[in-house]
């Protein structure tokens, strides 16, 4: 047993419903107690989509369980089949019908339904809602997939995008626009909104862009063995990823890389002057695999901070962000424990974080102020409008969700200028949080050195707090802008212990000052 | 109170339409988001699966990023191995979360549905914490599983839990059962205190140091809807039941109020002299919000069990006609006195169901197209885009909706919808 409060992930029959309710056309029929129903409101009020997801609950009750199961099963298979009239249907069982084992997949194949009945099963007590996605749309796939010639014109498949995922819908617009420009058809999308018909024209496409590793890689994996259709590996998330994506592509299909940038204003915008400020700002990365490791790259090369930390909460992709935190000079963070993960940001201390909703709402405790780059997000991050993260216009995007939470350079300025103004005092707070936020944390970056050195389990003297502030350096301190003092505090508290100092002076303030200038 | 029984008859005798079939509702473990806020020293432990955790977090919606005293201790696949072990590892995880939140007095370990299968004896886990852990900390148990319970039945469950465990008395005293948001609380302490009744007591109370007690001298009025269970268990204690309707809108509160103080025996004039004032501040309330509800119909898919005293209120109080009123359970111990006042003449005695089919009941609802249809948040988005009103239920369970000050929000609750509707101008241009 493990105590939990919030959880990143739901549990994997979420990621078939995430699976089933992007498709049209397919039906799932759940075995799941009354109750389990709550998960439709994640789509039709989160994502709101205007219609109920195509999954029939068994809905049993303590009265039905014994032998009764079985027949409510059979009962609700037969319902949803007549009344929805769908060209295939899924069946798999939620956490509690696993342990009454029924068997849906047996149940189902004795029905003589004359459409295809795909079984489903996912582990509830051991994986969770991502691997969920992917076994689903693999087992898909695989059920419904027909050999066939591939199409005249080079085509390809777009694979990974589901219901509930993050800018799925506006990546998916923005990738096939990005392929069109170099002259490559889509065949299909899926799951987002193919259909049971649509999955068996996928061997038809010379290759496949797997836009999202955790809810396509199975499927790409099995469609390379058995049709010989390649995979792309880069996701295109930001401009340097981008362009080795359309090299990529260009190596496939041998075909030029002919691609139109003029709506491109990343580089110019993050090269004007008024980018300078965020050189070296200090992030910290959580979310899922794919996001983090493409956005480390993004924030490292394209926005020019420096990445403190990163790490994600789905151990399928453990893998690629150790390789990413490696190349990095750092030590990924894999874990689904937002405490964990709340510790690893009070330590790094960094001046922003991107991540998912839970960390926007640990940066609001701490803060620190977070751009959203994954899921687990709200309900305005599915956004009316066009926000993809993907491609050149996703860059675009993502340049803007990222400086919206920092200070404005010339804002930044303004503040230095006038810190004994009343309006721009420390208390007043940042002013994305409306000057209204609570001054939970009087330094913007976190606690002292004793706090990080504690955890690090460093010298005794720190840990008993011996690094003691003289009143002229503490002074100076104070004149330090809010969003830069943790930093500098802990800079030179760390440089103090570094020279064997037991007292910050106004010169050891100003030494650290100029041993950490950058 | 004869003389307020509707035209025709009340729906009390009326053919309750049952059916089973898919259930579109929330298990009882969603009572726990309103019952931790109310009482304000307890933890709720759930123990069950990664399902249960991310129910609470999807219904808790924002809440949970509020340090909330609840939590779910998620089944491992180890736990599924052996028995023994379960209770060891929930021993463990009790003690570190107590040692961690030594605020914390009672503490509710919460059945779901794979602890209720697998049969984990949360009950005998509960008395050995409840030993390990006295006096600083009582230990309780209670099923919120959705194979047990529908959404609001969890406070039932929780509440009922407690009776067994509540002090003796003999004294005659007023018990006032359900959880009420605190403003609303104290608006009906204050009500039966300006009548001169003083020996009140509360469950659930607010901290365990409260006094409830219960005995044969006990009477209790219910001030929700949805508490059969804890009925049924104070009067195993033998307590006696003040049967009335429920105490929404002006003449739900009045009536409710009538029965506490006949009971009481309080006079006639002093009745008039606290109620009247606020009376007629509640009509007139009503009269204002619900403006835009009169002669429109309304349709209720079943949720909470508070559908028949809003029913009830929308017909009588705001000019509405009722098409369907669905409850997941109907008692007729607690329900009756609102069916006999919810009007059923022949034109459009509305259909009362317990139970659902839910594709059946949007296939009525459908071809009903009611004005305002009373539902929960997976079915209302795909019922707007169908062109129907909808009002979801889960907000009449967290907005202080009961007694006469809340009588005008409760109305604005469900015209809100209604006026909007006729705001918002974006069809095509014709």
């Amino acid at each position: 047993m493990k105590l939990t409060v919030w959880t990143y992930e739901g549990p994997p029959h979420v990621g078939a419903m995430r699976v089933a309710t992007a498709m049209k056309g397919l039906h799932y029929v759940l075995h799941a107690p009354q109750g389990d129903t709550y998960a439709d409101l994640l789509f039709t009020m989160i994502e709101r989509r205007n219609h109920r997801p195509p999954v029939t609950y068994t809905t049993f009750q303590a009265r039905d369980l014994g032998s009764d199961t079985a027949t409510l099963f059979k009962t609700a298979c037969q319902d949803a089949v007549d009344r929805f009239d769908p060209q295939a249907i899924i069946v798999g069982a939620s956490c509690t019908a696993e342990l009454i084992q029924d068997d849906p997949a047996g149940l189902a194949e004795t029905m003589g339904l004359t459409i295809p009945v795909i079984a489903l099963e996912l582990p509830s007590y051991s994986r969770k809602e991502n691997f969920g996605a992917d076994e689903t749309f693999y087992q898909i796939v695989r059920a419904l997939a027909q050999p066939q010639d591939r199409t005249t014109r080079v085509t390809c498949n777009i694979l990974g995008p589901t219901a509930l995922g993050f800018r799925n819908r506006d990546d998916v617009e923005e990738i096939t626009g990005l392929l069109a420009d170099l002259g490559i058809d889509v065949n299909v999308v899926a799951p987002l909104n193919a259909t049971p018909a649509g999955i068996a024209r996928l061997p038809a496409a010379h290759f496949n862009v797997l836009l999202y590793p955790e809810t396509g890689e199975a499927a790409a994996r099995w469609l390379e063995k058995t049709y010989g259709q390649p995979f792309t590996k880069v996701v295109p998330i930001g401009v340097r990823a981008t362009r080795d994506f359309i090299a990529e592509v260009a190596a496939i299909t041998g075909l030029p890389c002919k691609v139109d940038e003029s709506r491109l204003r990343l580089p110019w915008w993050t090269s004007s002057v008024d980018s300078t400020y965020l050189t070296g700002k200090r992030v910290f990365l959580f979310g899922d695999g794919t996001h983090v490791c493409a956005m480390a790259r993004m924030a490292r090369d394209e926005m020019g901070f420096e990445v403190v930390g990163l790490g994600c909460y789905n151990r399928e992709q453990a893998k690629a962000v150790r390789a990413m935190a490696k190349a990095l000079g750092l030590a990924a963070l894999i874990t689904d424990d937002y405490l964990d993960v709340e510790a690893a940001i009070a330590a790094a201390s960094p001046e922003m974080i991107m991540g998912t909703q839970m960390e926007r709402h640990i940066g609001k405790r701490l803060g620190i102020p977070c751009a959203v780059i994954s899921a687990p997000v709200h309900v305005q991050d599915y956004p009316a409008r066009y926000s993809p993260v993907m491609g050149f216009e996703g860059a675009n995007v993502v340049f803007d969700t990222l400086i919206h939470p920092l200070v404005m350079g010339l804002e930044e300025h303004l503040l230095t200028m006038f810190r004994e103004d009343f309006e721009f005092n420390d208390a007043a707070g940042p002013s994305h949080h409306g000057g209204a936020a609570p001054v939970a944390m009087p330094d913007a970056s976190g606690g002292s050195i004793s706090e990080k050195v504690r955890t690090e389990g460093a010298s005794e003297d720190l840990m008993n707090g011996n690094v003691i502030w003289l009143s002229d350096a503490e002074r100076e301190l104070k004149k330090i802008p809010f969003f830069v003092r943790g930093k500098a505090r802990r800079n030179t508290e760390a440089f103090a212990v570094q020279k064997g100092l037991q007292q910050i002076s106004l010169d050891t303030l100003y030494e650290a000052k100029a041993h950490y200038a950058r | 109170m004869n003389d307020l029984a509707p035209i025709g008859g009340g729906c009390r005798t009326a053919p309750v339409l049952k059916q089973r079939g898919q259930r579109e509702v929330f298990c009882g473990l969603t009572g726990i988001i309103w019952l931790h806020r109310k009482m304000q020293d307890a933890f709720f432990l759930v123990v069950g699966s990664r399902t249960c955790a991310h129910l609470l977090q999807s219904a808790a919606g924002v809440m949970i990023f509020a340090e909330p005293r609840f939590g779910t201790a998620i089944l491992e696949e180890q736990d599924l191995a052996g028995m023994k072990d379960a209770h060891a590892e929930l021993d463990r995880e009790v003690a570190r979360l107590l040692a961690r939140r030594p605020d914390i007095r009672q503490l509710f370990l919460v059945g779901s549905c794979p602890s209720e299968v697998i049969k984990i004896d949360l009950a005998r886990a509960a008395e050995r914490l409840s030993q390990l852990h006295a006096p600083h900390v009582r230990v309780l148990n209670y099923s919120g599983s959705g194979i047990e319970t529908t959404f609001t039945e969890g406070e039932d469950a929780c509440l009922a839990s407690m009776v067994p465990v509540l002090k003796d008395t003999t004294a005659r005293e007023l018990l006032l059962v359900g959880a009420l948001p605190d403003v609303v609380e104290d608006q009906m302490l204050s009500l039966l205190g300006q009548m001169g009744i003083d020996n009140i007591r509360l469950l659930p109370a607010r901290r365990i140091d409260g006094t409830t007690a219960v005995g044969p001298n006990t009477v209790f009025a219910l001030t929700q809807p949805f508490l059969g269970e804890t009925h049924a268990a104070l009067e195993r204690r033998g307590a006696r039941h003040i049967a009335a309707p429920f105490p929404f809108g002006e003449e739900g509160t009045t009536l409710w109020l009538q029965a506490v103080a006949t009971e009481c025996g309080v006079s006639a004039d002093t009745f008039a002299a606290v109620t009247d004032a606020p009376r007629a501040r509640a009509r007139k309330a009503i009269a204002q919000a619900s403006e835009h509800l009169n002669g429109k119909s309304v349709f209720f898919f079943p949720d909470s069990q508070l559908e028949i005293p809003l029913a009830r209120f929308l017909t009588r109080e705001c000019g509405m006609t009722a098409i369907e009123v669905g409850s997941p359970y109907i008692h007729d111990a607690l329900h009756g006195p609102d069916l006999d006042l919810l009007p059923a003449n022949d034109r459009w005695g509305p259909q009362i169901s317990e139970g659902q089919d839910v594709d059946l009941q949007l296939d009525r609802a459908r071809a009903a197209r009611p004005d305002l249809t009373v539902c929960g948040l997976g079915l209302a988005n795909p019922l707007e885009a169908e062109g129907l009103t909808t009002k979801w239920a889960i907000e009449l369970v967290f907005t202080p909706v009961h007694f006469y000050e809340q009588a005008g929000d409760l109305a604005g609750l469900f015209s809100r919808p209604v006026r909007r509707k006729s705001l918002l101008k974006l069809e095509a241009a014709e």
